[in-house]
């Protein structure tokens, strides 16, 4: 049996590794020149602040088994069934065939540029969490004039939960990674004050709730119900804020050094082109799978599944669970 | 300022080249006289396009329906009779001078586009009320769109640049954009609602700095509800008052605006608010001058600016001109169609004039 997974994040390493044990042969094309492009770009994983790089570390290790191989640099474009077989057509034209296929193109995280009321790429002071990540990543966190920050503002739901943008739907991990990252920041600079805009705090995960406590308790970080409407720049280069604080019932301006947004995720191109290639098309160009209980990983097609950010938001380690059980469904069928 | 650019300019929408129907203001005239004027002499004079000024237009009801005196029912059909007249004249381009009608004319289409049985009971209630008929217009544009168009077309034959003489830097300008041009509609506006890019536009191409302060996109005052009924203006001013705050850091050589009540009020309540807290926001106590866009354009141009109206602003011009190197006649400041010199109105000593 040839197997495809067209992704080598965490879902397409995690599910060509448990393939290859079970002695499949696994080809895994990825369109960048490197696996793990998402993961590589965190510094430490919630709830456990486990670095990131250990991860990566991991997973990049999963990768040394002989039966997989992995072709980077290599984008999908195209995706048809002939006579029970999977044609995969390479952006280079090149033409492959496979038995089955899994999709795990992932997700690409939310153009922040969108919100434009937010002023990403107009104002400096004004970063995206991803952004945040390499700053704590680095330790090097400072203001528009190179000091320390006085002030460190987060803004959750930047691109989820929104009508304007089009995605109604939540991005699932934004909520628990601002926590962290206040943490994070608190940690590296104590005097510096932070505080979370949220529109309601969704700790589902196991140790989520302790760690958004501990945040409070402990690290003494404000969280403050209410969105964001509009960022500027101020006359000495910080950023001014307005917002409605919606227990207070009060309009709220204050002034910040750095702004957070906490960018949600989005169907990557990769997915939204295969998706579309071979008509599983989902809610906001996400791939469809048949059923959310019994069939979270199967397609309406043959022999065709679908695997983990691709579907929908998911944190890591969901998406790893994900991963096995696309490849459980995938040897089974 | 390059990425700034970038993203102000980044949002364009469709302006017609020729042949427009222009629909005059009800209070342009009275707070601006001569700016409604100098706009038909930029087109016709300075880039010889075809403009129809028709001696039948009428209220398009924008401030009775936003105080909701008006009912939507009878601001379309008053809508529908100025597009009956666009029509008659053989024009599918309409240009309303006002930011308040340019709104009601985008919500009215939208309206009608988005429920066809509305726009066919427009038609009947006109129809019934006036037999006339219409077409909807094929482009809905704002003329600070227009003059934004030609902006290139216009600096070669400009006389003067949004550079001061003095120090050889460009000016700095606060742009203020009327919420209706783009906020209800982003898509209307060049730059839509949150970078609007028409006035910035101009005075980029013009020489000028554009200054971006934290409040920049705040009401100016004069929305309709704060300022209708009298026991409410106090938020009128506090508005205008918190955005005066916000630029004051940035020293602005002068305010430009494309909405009559914007312009009019930033310019009149800088005297208000000198009286009730004697506060100025220039250092020297003049107060920051506060120009439509037509006027701006026609100063550049060489036009009069006693002809354009100026002497009638509450913020006096003369040293934002002094600084550009405009040439004028501080005798003819006064001075009457008829060559009357009119008698000096009183001058308030909170703030210079």
């Amino acid at each position: 049996m040839k197997v495809a997974i067209i992704g080598a994040g965490p879902a397409g390493i995690e599910a060509a590794s448990l393939l290859a044990q079970q002695g499949v042969n696994v080809t895994l094309f990825e369109q960048e020149a490197s696996p793990l492009k998402n993961l590589t770009d965190k510094a430490f994983l919630f709830p456990d602040f486990a670095e990131a790089e250990q991860l990566v570390l991991a997973l990049t290790q999963k990768l040394r088994n002989p039966m997989i191989q992995v072709e980077t640099s290599t984008p999908i474009v195209d995706l048809q069934e002939d006579s029970r077989q999977w044609i995969l057509t390479t952006q280079q034209g090149k033409r492959h065939i496979f038995d089955r296929v899994l999709v795990a193109t992932g997700y690409t995280p939310f153009d922040a540029h969108r919100k434009e009321e937010l002023g990403y790429g107009i104002y400096k002071g004004i970063h995206t969490s991803l952004e945040m990540e390499q700053m704590l990543k680095t330790k090097h966190i400072v203001n528009t004039v190179g000091d320390i920050p006085r002030r460190i503002t987060f803004l959750q739901c930047v691109g989820s939960r929104d009508e304007k943008t089009g995605n109604h739907y939540c991005s699932k991990i934004c909520c628990v990674t601002a926590v962290k990252q206040a943490i994070e920041a608190k940690k590296l600079l104590p005097q510096t004050e932070v505080s979370v805009f949220y529109m309601d705090l969704r700790m589902w995960g196991q140790g989520f709730e302790e760690m958004y406590r501990h945040a409070q308790e402990e690290y003494h970080i404000q969280f403050v119900r209410g969105r964001i409407s509009e960022a500027s720049s101020t006359f000495d280069g910080r950023v001014q804020i307005k917002a409605e604080d919606t227990l207070m019932g009060l309009p709220l301006k204050m002034t910040t050094d750095l702004l957070i947004l906490m960018v949600g995720m989005e169907a990557s191109q990769g997915t939204r082109t295969l998706a579309k290639a071979c008509g599983q098309c989902g809610d906001y160009g996400f791939f469809k799978t048949v059923d959310p209980q019994l069939g979270d990983n199967l397609t309406s097609l043959p022999h065709l599944y679908a695997a983990g950010t691709c579907k929908r938001p998911m944190s890591i380690n969901d998406t790893l669970n994900d991963a096995r059980s696309a490849a459980w469904r995938l040897m089974e069928d | 300022m390059e990425i700034q650019q970038r993203y102000w300019n980044q949002y364009q929408k469709e302006i017609a080249d020729d042949h427009y129907f222009y629909e005059r203001s009800c209070i342009r005239q009275t707070f601006f006289p001569g700016s409604e004027t100098a706009f038909l002499n930029i087109l016709r004079n300075e880039l010889g396009k075809d403009i129809c000024d028709n001696p039948h237009q009428h209220t398009c009801t924008g401030i009775g329906y936003h105080s909701d005196v008006v009912p939507f029912e009878t601001t379309m059909t008053i809508v529908a009779r100025l597009f009956s007249l666009m029509t008659e004249c053989g024009y599918e381009n309409y240009v309303p001078s006002c930011v308040t009608s340019f709104g009601v004319f985008n919500e009215v289409v939208s309206k009608w586009n988005e429920d066809p049985e509305l726009e066919a009971r427009a038609r009947q209630y006109l129809w019934e009320a006036t037999k006339r008929e219409f077409d909807k217009p094929k482009n809905l544009v704002h003329p600070s769109d227009v003059i934004y168009k030609f902006r290139f077309d216009l600096k070669p034959r400009m006389r003067y640049q949004l550079v001061n003489r003095y120090t050889g830097k460009p000016l700095r300008v606060v742009e203020h954009i009327g919420c209706h041009y783009a906020k209800i509609f982003p898509e209307t506006g060049i730059g839509k609602a949150e970078f609007p890019y028409v006035l910035a536009g101009m005075i980029e191409a013009w020489g000028g700095e554009v200054v971006d302060y934290p409040e920049r996109r705040h009401c100016c005052g004069f929305g309709f509800r704060q300022y209708l009924v009298r026991e409410n203006r106090g938020y009128s001013v506090a508005n205008t008052r918190k955005k005066f705050m916000s630029m004051e850091p940035y020293e602005p050589d002068f305010i430009v605006a494309n909405c009559p009540g914007c312009a009019m009020f930033m310019d009149k309540w800088q005297y208000t608010i000198a009286e009730m807290e004697n506060k100025t926001f220039d250092k020297e106590g003049y107060g920051i001058p506060v120009l439509t866009y037509e006027e701006l354009t026609g100063l550049l141009l060489g036009y009069d600016p006693w002809k354009l109206g100026l002497q009638l602003h509450q913020v006096q011009s003369e040293r934002l001109m002094d600084k550009i190197g405009i040439v004028y006649n501080p005798s003819e400041k006064y001075k009457g169609i008829s060559g009357k010199i009119l008698p000096m109105p009183e001058r308030p000593e909170c703030l210079k004039v």
